[in-house]
């Protein structure tokens, strides 16, 4: 019994269960094969994709914090002719949704990118208008309206494939953030990506990473998380993919009660490779022991 | 190359202080321990729970597929490492690995050096390396670090050792010394592991004297399996290395 609790279709994406593997630290999926069997997750957001490789910042480029971590990696990725040419037919192997995770500079950089990413093997496009490690670029477009709009319709009209649009938690207001990329089109909305934030280190009065700035996640962020997924679920219409410092299945409930159709695991993978069929075991275990029949009967129950 | 890899929950067989900062910890490790070789690490959750969050890199100091041990020789130096240090008998830690591509072992006649916590992983490849004849070049800051003299000594030929302020062996820097030493000729590989300084010079010594160099890089690392990239460097021709899954061990040429 149970066999398909777990399973959701957002945009048109059928997975398993509604356990995604976050951009950015699952790698390509490939590098965690000797851990976690590809075919039983959610889907998997790959590490972001831009257009021409980059070698991301130099220096120290992570940096431990309470219950969390800081990274700048600063999207180092092989480029897309790469990713197309080499890691998506090995990826082909599975039996597992694969979500490419896009950035460009700029709005056309972003439209050529889904172009050329529209190709079978594809499930999804995520649009990582948030990062925080990259100077021209990025942040731009994940705060302030007009520019999220405006990259959302440019990849809108390049692509056949649903447009998840990943926001920025660095903003004021987030749910106006999700009502103007829902209304550019976004068929779905995925959020938090990583906090601004900086360390640094008393001995030698220096930021401990190389980029002085970074991006935090891991279990510290998951408040903030929850909060914004609450708001942005309460705006929009399209399905919402919560994530930020799930490490089990109660973190993943969280989300699912705030609001979110899905759930992204990132930082945990590092801790535990196995984290996310943890996770799904758990929110398995979790609608039995309460008698439900399926993980869409938690979806934005919270009573507020 | 990717060898298997695992998650396991290894037992403390033995802890001990090697040095008021320096600690051997033994773990029983069976999956783990039979598919190591020399220059890998493993990762560990150091408590289980979210702070310390992040996994720890140490590397393997021996590994006996036999009895199913695996050994490592830390330094305690920040909140991570404290914890691992309050580990006692019996007690389990989870224990990714073995992770990272080792050692060449096709060396025929073998110096080894090593700086600081970077002697670590030359205990294992000493151990590896016979019964080829094995030299060691040791440096450290004074007499009390080296309690690496006693762990090498039936495991090598000649011990070499510098100390910064001469308390022990020669006064000065591993590298003052390298060059006398191969000028011998007799050695066609060195194996490198300390100070990015260190490894630099002797890379750019061994060079001067046409012989092969390894060298096991460390960097701040998360996943330690190649997927977060904030360990990666560069490498010839604009090639990105990924210090946890490409290496730690490199040839020197390949990275500097
Ligand atoms: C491949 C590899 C093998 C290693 N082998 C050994 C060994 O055999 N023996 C040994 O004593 N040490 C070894 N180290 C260094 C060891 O990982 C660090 O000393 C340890 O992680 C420090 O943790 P901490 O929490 O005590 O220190 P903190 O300074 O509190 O750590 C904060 C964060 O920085 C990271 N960090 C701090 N120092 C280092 C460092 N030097 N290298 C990488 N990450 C660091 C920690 O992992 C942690 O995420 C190795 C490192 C690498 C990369
Ligand atoms: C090392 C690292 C790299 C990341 N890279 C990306 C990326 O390339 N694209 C992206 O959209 N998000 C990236 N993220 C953000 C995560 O996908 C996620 O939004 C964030 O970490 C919050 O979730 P978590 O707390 O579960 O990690 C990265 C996060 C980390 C820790």
């Amino acid at each position: 019994m149970g066999e398909n609790m777990l399973e959701v279709e957002i945009a048109g994406i059928k997975m398993k269960t509604p356990v995604i593997a976050a951009s950015g630290t699952f790698g390509f999926g490939l590098e965690y094969t000797d851990f976690i069997d590809l075919n039983k997750i959610g889907a998997i957001s790959v590490k972001g994709t831009t257009l021409k490789p980059r070698a991301g910042n130099s220096g120290c480029r992570i940096a431990e914090t309470p219950a969390g971590m800081l990274n700048s990696i600063g999207l180092e990725n092989p480029g897309a002719e790469h990713f197309l040419a080499v890691t998506l037919p090995k990826l082909a192997a599975y039996n597992v949704p694969v979500i490419v995770n896009i950035s460009g500079s700029t709005v056309e950089e972003y439209g050529e990118l889904a172009a050329m990413l529209d190709v079978p093997g594809v499930a999804a496009l995520e649009v990582n208008i948030s990062c925080p490690n990259v100077k021209h670029g990025g942040l731009v477009f994940g705060t302030d309206c007009n520019s999220a709009a405006s990259v959302t319709r440019q990849i809108k009209k390049s692509t056949k494939k649903p447009v998840i649009v990943k926001l920025s938690p660095n903003v004021t207001d987030i749910a106006t953030m999700a009502k103007a990329v829902e209304e550019a089109g976004a068929d779905a909305i995925s959020l938090i990506n990583t906090l601004l934030g900086m360390a640094i280190d008393i001995k030698s009065w220096r930021p401990v990473l190389g980029n002085t700035v970074g991006g935090l996640s891991g279990p510290c962020v998951k408040p903030v998380a929850v909060r914004m997924t609450w708001q942005v679920a309460s705006a929009v219409q399209v399905p919402v993919i919560g994530m930020g410092g799930i490490m089990t299945g109660q973190d993943a409930i969280e989300f699912l009660l705030a609001g979110a159709c899905a759930v992204m695991v990132g930082t945990a993978n590092f801790v535990n490779p196995r984290a996310m069929e943890t996770v799904a075991a758990e929110i398995k275990e979790y609608l039995l022991a309460r008698g439900l029949k399926h993980v869409s009967e938690l979806v934005g129950q919270v009573r507020v | 190359m990717t060898l298997p890899k695992t998650v396991e929950e290894a037992s403390v067989v033995e802890h001990v202080w090697l040095s008021n900062q320096v600690r051997k910890l033994v773990l029983y490790a069976p999956q783990i321990a039979k598919e190591a070789v020399s220059g890998q690490f493993v990762h560990l959750r150091v408590a289980d729970q979210i702070d310390p969050l992040l996994r720890r890199p140490i590397s393997l100091s021996s590994a006996d597929a036999i009895d199913g041990k695996i050994s490592l020789i830390y330094r305690v130096v920040g909140h991570g490492t404290e914890r691992l240090s309050r580990l006692s008998f019996g007690e389990i830690v989870d224990c990714l690995g073995p992770l990272g591509q080792g050692f060449a072992l096709d060396a025929v006649r073998p110096l080894l050096i090593g700086g600081g916590m970077g002697i670590a992983p030359l205990v294992f490849l000493a151990e590896c390396l016979r019964p080829a004849p094995i030299e060691i070049l040791l440096g450290g800051r004074t007499k009390e670090e080296l309690f690496w003299t006693e762990i090498f000594k039936d495991n090598c030929e000649q011990l070499h050792i510098t100390t910064d302020d001469g308390t022990l062996g020669t006064k000065g820097v591993t590298l003052d010394i390298l060059p006398e030493l191969l000028q011998h000729g007799k050695f066609d590989r060195i194996y490198v592991c300390g100070p990015r300084p260190m490894m630099e010079g002797a890379a750019k010594i061994a060079k001067e004297f046409g012989i092969t160099c390894q060298v096991s890089l460390e960097a701040h690392m998360a996943c330690g399996v190649g997927a977060c990239l904030s360990c990666t460097c560069a490498g010839k021709n604009g090639k990105r290395h990924k210090i946890c899954s490409d290496g730690p061990v490199f040839w020197a040429e390949e990275v500097f």
